[in-house]
């Protein structure tokens, strides 16, 4: 069944391209109701799969003639991260509803943006993981193009020149892999068992691995993701803090590690202490921690905040990544599904809530605007949004950080310790950021004092909704994490023994 | 020479000059006096039949035809060349379609007649395997070219433009020919097959180094590879526009399928059954003195294409032009497919048995023909696109396609689709011609330099992605300037969603297409 969430995002996307122009209030339903659809698919695959290794939902044979199969497949990994798509789908629509500018075409776009994802997570033949994840980058352009705000042109061709570069570069290992492993097959599972020579491990890895990893932010190769995100559209910087920035992570795991385990060796010598790949891109990942948080820091825009701790939280992913032990792993996969939730909680607060009711996301002049009196419940949220993404206990990220941190700890204690560093300046961002936006003491002026505040529209359902789903479903895994964590370890434990589960 | 044979090999040019006499005939003794619309169709219909009966004469008679050993007879109807030929008459018939919807000239039987003559030309190069023919052919299809290219009498563009074609086209032909009398020279011979033998017997010389060289020139004008792509732009830009396509697509077919007939006689084993007592040993001997230096002589060309064809293209600003451009840059990834025939995996295994390299040049072939027909498809589509906003707005530049999204949301998503194609992304049929064309080159020949060429390409395409983007983003997003509905004629427009729809389908499900090819060329 889980397949159908990508034939159903698809179908989606054909039926709102070609939906007459002007109801933009059937095109907003109808996209709610195929993403519902599509979480409930994932909800039921989540639920039907606890407990099993992978399972094959199709394999058909594509072009017999070069062995390319259209399988799809899911194991732990893959199931948890449908879910976190089918989430983030459902509540980027909500914060799409006030999306009337060419309506149909917009939920076609993200339609089509979702199926692509989808497709990512659930393909098992490398061709077809990387159709799709090319599929996923085109409709990223038009959303932020079309839809978007500062500098958006300028922001959507970065994306996708960064994008493409990234794809370019995983389509060239790609092609080597195939035809390294004799030309007769791109599945994952044929070519993880093709023993493919260590000398070409060594240079395919590196390659494949930065490749994906452009799209998960990887210092210093992020400076897409800030000025994407703050140009793009809210549901689309929630889409793309909150899985896009996955696939490239999901890509550098399942592709990078899995196919090409033995361009993580050493090199048999050492440089200033980095002796193989995995220092080299664990480094790279840490500096992303601890720059995404300073640069944070220093923001004045509060959007260009959120955007660059989407970079320092995915440096843990790819510290995690690079641990290549079972907890360091299982935290990364924790944390992409944690931050998607928390991304999206946070950029819908920023984008939607706040900024189409000030008009501003300076956080300057949002000082002088008292909006924990004026919007109480966008302060509240964010409250909780802030806390859960600084890893406070209680919530999602807490449980995949520590994972991540115990897991550099025991590769290498100095990663955790610098890693350490950035937590707390995330706390400092973070703070800051709620501080100035909501919680500044500055006093009304005799105008204000006389007119009282002008009124901001009121808060809507869709609203209430997407930030009581994001925040509840953040609250529960991190008080019961054990529900994804099972999913999880066996996958992450089978792929670390060399072969797919 | 059996006179017999040679008909029934020539059928399909045959049924082609006839449709192009009937064409003439019916348009200038009986439709004289009718409405330029009615003559435009009957001579587009007419010659879309003509298309169709050479098309039936091609499968009627290759089963017959496929054995005779093409030895005496300078052209072949066989496996090799049903593919390219079915692929020139396809094309060709698209083009006359699209010209349904143009009134640049009222002489209209003369133009499908030239049309007819010209694909009749291309067919005969896609057949040919003696220099003389193969020079009869080329210059059917050339001077056919350049008339196409001046048929806009009232456009001082076109007229230039056929000016700088002629010129360009008749200093390559000269080269050809000074190419192929050196040939002669060499072997005593104007059969590939027989050039071949003689050579690999005798062994190569210097000579024929620059045999090849002028013949790779007079072969790189036609295909439009760097350094001999400086009529390209100018053509593309003054040409009628199915006159337009009809270059981009069919010549390009036809001189693709000559190159890969000229290459692939290195590495077909006919002539060791002919009686020589060749051994095998030779055979991979000669292999490795004649091919490696001809195949770096293609990929210096390849190389350059691809580099130079993708950054000028960034920096136009008409639309045609940049698609000149980005031809350019295609034809030198195709040149890759043809330059890295087995020749380099040869020589580092000894292992290898003739029947294993005969296999995997079939198979770069394949994937190379996969790609020029669907490349012409797709180019053909491009051209009915712009020749559409053109007339619309008066130039191809790249403001005219501003708000083609609520001019006609139709055209603006089948330009979606083409130009997406164009820049290689998934899942439309141009993303599966590269990955089939580069997964040919790195499947045929093992090593670091094919995989830097690959990895060469694949980031220069994605660097095309920025202008072909260029293009949809004023489609798409940016706002406006005149709102007013772009009209286009329903049989263009029906030809144009076809061939958007068949981009998608042979993206979706790529075997089907190629699945076809490789029974041509058997694995």
């Amino acid at each position: 069944m889980l397949a159908w969430t990508i034939y159903l995002s698809f179908a989606g996307a054909l039926v709102l391209a070609l939906l007459p122009k002007g109801k933009p209030a059937l095109a907003r339903w109808l996209a709610l109701v195929m993403t519902i659809a599509g979480l409930a698919l994932a909800v039921q695959g989540f639920i039907a799969g606890m407990g099993q290794g992978r399972i094959v939902l199709i394999d058909l044979p594509w072009v017999p003639s070069m062995g390319i199969h259209f399988l799809l497949a899911a194991d732990g990994i893959s199931r948890v991260l449908v879910l976190l798509t089918g989430l983030a789908a459902v509540a980027g629509v909500l914060f799409s509803w006030n999306i009337e500018l060419r309506t149909n075409e917009f939920f076609a776009f993200y339609l089509a943006l979702i199926g692509g994802v989808y497709g990512v997570f659930l393909s098992f033949d490398l061709f077809l993981l990387f159709v799709f994840y090319e599929i996923a980058i085109v409709p990223k352009y038009f959303l932020i193009a079309i839809w978007g705000s500062t500098r958006r042109e300028y922001a959507a061709m970065k994306l996708a020149i960064y994008s493409f570069a990234g794809s370019a570069m995983v389509l060239i290992g790609l092609l080597a892999a195939y035809a390294t492993a004799g030309s007769h097959s791109t599945g994952l599972i044929e070519l993880t068992h093709a023993n493919l020579p260590v000398s070409f491990q060594m240079w395919c890895f590196p390659l494949v691995f930065t490749g994906f990893a452009i799209l998960a932010g990887m210092w210093p190769f992020h400076t897409w993701a800030p000025t994407g995100h703050v140009a793009a559209p809210t549901a689309a910087s929630m889409l793309l803090a909150g899985v896009v920035m996955k696939l490239g992570a999901y890509g550098c795991l399942r592709v990078g590690i899995a196919l090409f385990p033995r361009g993580l060796d050493p090199w048999g010598f050492s440089f200033i202490g980095i002796g193989s790949w995995r220092d080299v891109f664990a480094v790279l990942a840490v500096i992303g921690i601890v720059y995404g948080a300073l640069v944070a820091l220093a923001q004045t825009d509060f959007k260009f905040v959120i955007g660059y701790s989407s970079v320092s939280h995915m440096g843990f992913v790819l510290l995690g990544l690079m641990t290549l032990n079972q907890i360091g792993i299982t935290g990364a996969v924790m944390q992409m599904s944690s931050h998607g939730i928390i991304a999206g909680l946070l950029f819908a607060i920023v984008g939607r809530i706040v900024y189409d009711r000030t008009h501003t996301r300076q956080l300057a002049e949002l000082e002088t605007m008292h909006l924990s009196k004026r919007l109480p419940f966008a302060a509240g949220a964010f409250v909780v949004a802030g806390i859960a993404s600084i890893g406070m206990p209680g919530f999602s990220g807490f449980v995949a950080e520590l994972q991540v941190l115990v897991g550099a700890w025991i590769a290498k204690p100095w990663w955790a310790l610098v890693a350490g560093v950035g937590i707390v300046v995330g706390v400092a961002y973070t703070w800051r950021a709620m501080q100035k936006a909501f919680f500044a003491d500055t006093l009304p002026t005799p105008d204000e004092h006389r007119t009282g505040w002008p009124k901001c529209a009121a808060i809507t359902w869709p609203e209430i909704t997407g930030v009581g789903l994001l925040a509840g479903v953040s609250l529960f895994v991190g008080l019961y994490p054990k529900i994804l964590l099972d999913a999880i370890e066996p996958a992450v434990k089978a792929l670390l023994a060399g072969g797919v589960q | 020479m059996n006179y017999a044979d040679l008909f029934r090999v020539t059928l399909p040019e045959t049924a082609l000059e006839i449709a192009a006499l009937l064409v003439l005939i019916v348009d200038l003794g009986f439709l004289r006096k009718l409405a330029l619309k009615v003559r435009v169709a009957v001579a587009a219909l007419l010659g879309v039949t003509g298309c169709g009966a050479a098309l039936w004469a091609i499968y009627a008679v290759y089963p017959s035809t496929m054995d005779l050993v093409p030895l005496d007879i300078g052209v072949q109807l066989n496996m090799f060349t049903v593919v390219p030929q079915t692929g020139i008459l396809v094309l060709t018939a698209v083009s006359l379609l699209l010209f349904i919807d143009s009134d640049f000239t009222c002489n209209v039987g003369e133009y499908a007649a030239v049309v007819l003559m010209a694909a009749a030309g291309g067919l005969l190069v896609a057949s040919a395997h003696d220099l003389l023919v193969i020079f009869i052919g080329l210059e059917l299809l050339s001077l056919g070219l350049y008339i196409l290219t001046a048929f806009a009498k009232k456009s001082g563009k076109s007229a230039e433009a056929a000016l700088k074609y002629y010129l360009f086209g008749g200093m390559s032909a000269a080269f050809l020919l000074f190419g192929f009398s050196y040939l002669y020279g060499l072997s005593g011979s104007t059969n590939i097959y027989e050039i071949q033998r003689t050579i690999t017997i005798s062994g190569s010389s210097p000579l024929f180094i620059v045999a090849w060289i002028l013949v790779v020139a007079g072969l790189g004008f036609k295909v439009a590879v760097v350094p001999f792509h400086l009529w390209a732009p100018d053509t593309y830009e003054g040409a009628p526009a199915p006159a337009a396509a009809f270059i981009a697509s069919v010549s390009k077919v036809a001189s693709f399928a000559l190159l890969l007939t000229l290459s692939l006689a290195w590495f077909m084993p006919n002539w060791m059954v002919e009686g020589d007592k060749v051994t095998l040993g030779r055979y991979f001997q000669s292999l490795y003195q004649t091919w490696p230096p001809l195949a770096i002589i293609l990929l210096v060309v390849a190389v350059a294409s691809m580099i130079l064809g993708n950054l000028a293209a960034l920096a136009q600003v008409s639309v045609r032009r940049l698609l000149a451009y980005s031809a350019i840059a295609h034809a030198g990834y195709i040149l890759l497919g043809i330059a890295v025939m087995p020749s380099l995996s040869v020589f580092e295994g000894n292992g290898f048995s003739y029947h294993i390299v005969w296999m995997l040049a079939r198979r770069s072939a394949a994937a190379v023909l996969y790609y020029i027909l669907t490349y012409g498809l797709t180019t053909i589509g491009a051209f009915g696109v712009v020749s559409v906003v053109e007339r619309a707005t008066g130039s191809d530049r790249l403001d005219s396609f501003l708000g083609l999204h609520k001019r006609n949301p139709l055209l603006a998503s089948v330009l979606g689709v083409l130009f997406l194609s164009l820049a290689g992304i998934p899942p439309l049929v141009g993303f599966w011609a590269k990955f089939n064309l580069f997964a040919a080159v790195l499947g045929v020949s093992a090593g670091p330099v094919p995989f830097a060429l690959v990895a060469l390409a694949v980031a220069m395409s994605a660097v095309s992605l920025y202008y072909y983007l260029q293009v949809l983003k004023r489609a798409y997003v940016m706002p406006a300037v005149d709102e007013t509905p772009i009209k286009a004629h329903p049989v263009t427009l029906a030809v144009l969603v076809a061939i958007a729809a068949a981009v998608v389908v042979l993206g979706c499900f790529p075997a089907l297409l190629q699945g076809w090819i490789e029974s041509f060329y058997p694995r």
